[in-house]
């Protein structure tokens, strides 16, 4: 059987499409839109806008690059604040155009580094998690490789988060883990198990709605469904109001953790 | 303090704030004493009590949740509210159900928050405060439960709402439904600011993790203790991952004020005065309280 950290390394691969991948094979015609208006343009995070059958959409992806050169420009997928500040101004637009927004999710985490953390990572982050909450167009969030904490949840507060079979959503990496509990960062495996992060582990808990079979490993047939289901999943959404989704939104996070009357 | 006294060197000992009390040696070997990481003083235990918890060069010491309530809150106008919910190990993690107890005991709490409604300076506010001493104010979901009600009761009342934040950030032994707590309180401060009321957030040593990147941030004006510790990742991982020695007053409230995220540093003295004023600006119209601090 598959354990926890397997599932780990699986959603770690070099071997699996990233977010710019799902984006141009799902969407047609991608518009990509650069920067946060702010400071720069973030290339770990993309947006933009494409269309998904005759349905204008805002897109947007963690792109952690699928070689050494790529990687080194996507910063491994670690966004830096500029990134989620661009990511919530495409949100806005989206919300003043009328478009639905789906983000596609793959990051081990925000980047901890010191630029990153002057130019207000937490406030970054804490903006639109509180922004998306109220957003008035419906969103999807796909979580199609690693979800590392804060800086997954920063594009994951959406009306249904999905997960790809094969993916992970934490609240800490397992090396991490593994080394505050037991200051062994070899004892991940046990830290993987313990923090239920699997796809199946987040549905049991409610924290996702779908888990995304990968086909085996066929790409254009997982891209194909894919399109199928955000179409779908589209049409559902578009029977509500703003205010609505809104509040729908609200309460799917409201309800999250609720501690059981003892 | 007129402008020119800032220009002007101490004329004598008074003037620079006083020499610390010489405590007699027989006295002394009965008290225990804390040493400050700024200055270097012993400073006997019952000064810190007396004086806030803070040294006499301005140093805060961390200071439990109900030690803070009878800092800021008015006399006897504390009411608790939700102070009967406690974690569960809801996914059976190793270690978290000692963890909890241990816990518990020593901090003679059952969660890292506190919530209540009570009167600064006279004004009405909800009021939640973290306690570094449960294990370092991390958020479970009782913790995201307990700020979300909280909101959702000042909403229900229009009050404002004054939150002392002091965490290490989510709480892993709850794993990701500790993460989803961020959305969750999130999502009811959005609220309480849509209805267009007042929250004030104040940051403690140490603000970090999924509490910085949630409701410490979204205050409508955001204090911070002097010298505390304000960040999103920890400094051992930015210092491993970007290879670097880190610039001095990385993270310290100071530098964070300097880059624009927070409205103002206010020493312990002066909090209950600084948030009282804040509260009468935003004192809904019509209202006239009696104010006395």
């Amino acid at each position: 059987m598959k354990s926890a950290y397997d599932y780990v390394k699986t959603a770690r691969s070099n071997d699996r499409q990233t977010g710019l991948d799902y984006i141009t094979h799902i969407f047609k015609g991608f518009i990509e839109l650069h920067g946060d208006r702010r400071f720069a343009d973030d290339p770990s995070v993309v947006g933009g806008l494409a269309w998904l059958d005759d349905t204008p959409f805002t897109v947007i992806a963690i792109e952690r690059g699928r070689d050494t050169k790529s990687r080194i420009k996507r910063n491994f997928g670690m966004a830096h604040p500029e990134g989620y500040r661009k990511a919530l101004r495409l949100m806005r637009q989206a919300e003043k155009f009328n478009r639905p927004v789906v983000c596609f999710v793959d990051t081990c985490g925000a980047y901890p580094g010191v630029g990153a953390e002057e130019r207000g990572q937490g406030q970054a982050i804490a903006e639109n998690i509180m922004e998306m909450t109220a957003l008035r167009v419906p969103i999807l969030s796909i979580l199609v490789g690693e979800g590392g904490s804060g800086g997954a949840l920063a594009l994951a507060v959406a009306n249904e988060v999905w997960m790809l079979e094969n993916a992970t959503y934490s609240v800490i990496a397992p090396e991490s883990c593994a080394n505050i509990l037991w200051r062994d960062p070899e004892k991940a495996p046990e830290a993987a198990e313990s923090l239920r992060l699997t796809a199946q582990d987040n549905y049991e808990l409610g924290v996702v709605e779908r888990i995304i079979s990968e086909k085996g490993g066929d790409a254009q047939r997982l891209f194909a469904s894919l399109a199928a289901d955000i179409l779908s999943w589209y049409m559902k959404m578009k029977a509500y109001t703003p205010e609505e989704l809104a509040e729908m939104r609200y309460r799917r996070f409201r309800q999250l953790g609720v501690p059981k009357a003892p | 303090m007129a402008l020119e006294a800032f220009f002007k060197k101490p004329k004598n000992e008074l003037e620079k704030g006083g020499r610390l009390p010489k405590i007699k040696p027989e006295t002394a070997q009965y008290e225990l004493c804390e040493k400050c990481p700024d200055c270097g003083s012993e400073i006997p235990l019952s000064a810190l009590w007396e004086n806030m918890h803070q040294c006499r060069c301005g140093h805060c010491f961390r200071m439990n949740a109900r030690e803070r309530i009878r800092l800021l809150a008015d006399k006897d106008t504390f009411t608790e509210l939700y102070g009967d919910m406690q974690s569960a190990d809801i996914l059976n993690f190793p270690g978290y159900k000692n963890k909890l107890e241990s816990t518990r005991t020593s901090a003679r709490e059952l969660e890292a928050v506190i919530c209540g409604e009570a009167r600064i300076g006279g004004y009405p506010c909800a009021l939640f405060v973290m306690d570094p001493y449960f294990m370092m104010g991390s958020m479970g979901t009782v913790v995201g439960e307990k700020i979300t009600l909280l909101f959702e009761y000042a909403i229900d009342r229009r009050l404002p709402v004054l939150g002392c934040t002091v965490s290490g950030g989510a709480r892993m032994q709850e794993g990701i439904l500790s993460l989803m707590q961020m959305a969750k309180t999130s999502g009811a401060v959005k609220k309480h600011s849509d209805a267009g009321l007042l929250y004030i957030a104040l940051l403690t040593d140490p603000t970090t993790g999924g509490v910085t990147a949630s409701f410490a941030m979204q205050g409508d004006i955001i204090l911070a203790e002097p010298g505390a510790t304000i960040g999103f990742a920890g400094q051992r991982l930015v210092e491993q991952t970007t290879r670097k020695k880190l610039p001095a007053g990385f993270q310290k409230a100071e530098t964070v004020l300097e880059h624009g995220f927070l409205d103002m540093i206010v020493p312990r003295p002066e909090q209950k005065r600084v948030i009282t004023a804040l509260l009468a600006l935003h004192r809904p119209e019509g209202e006239n309280h009696e104010v006395g601090v």
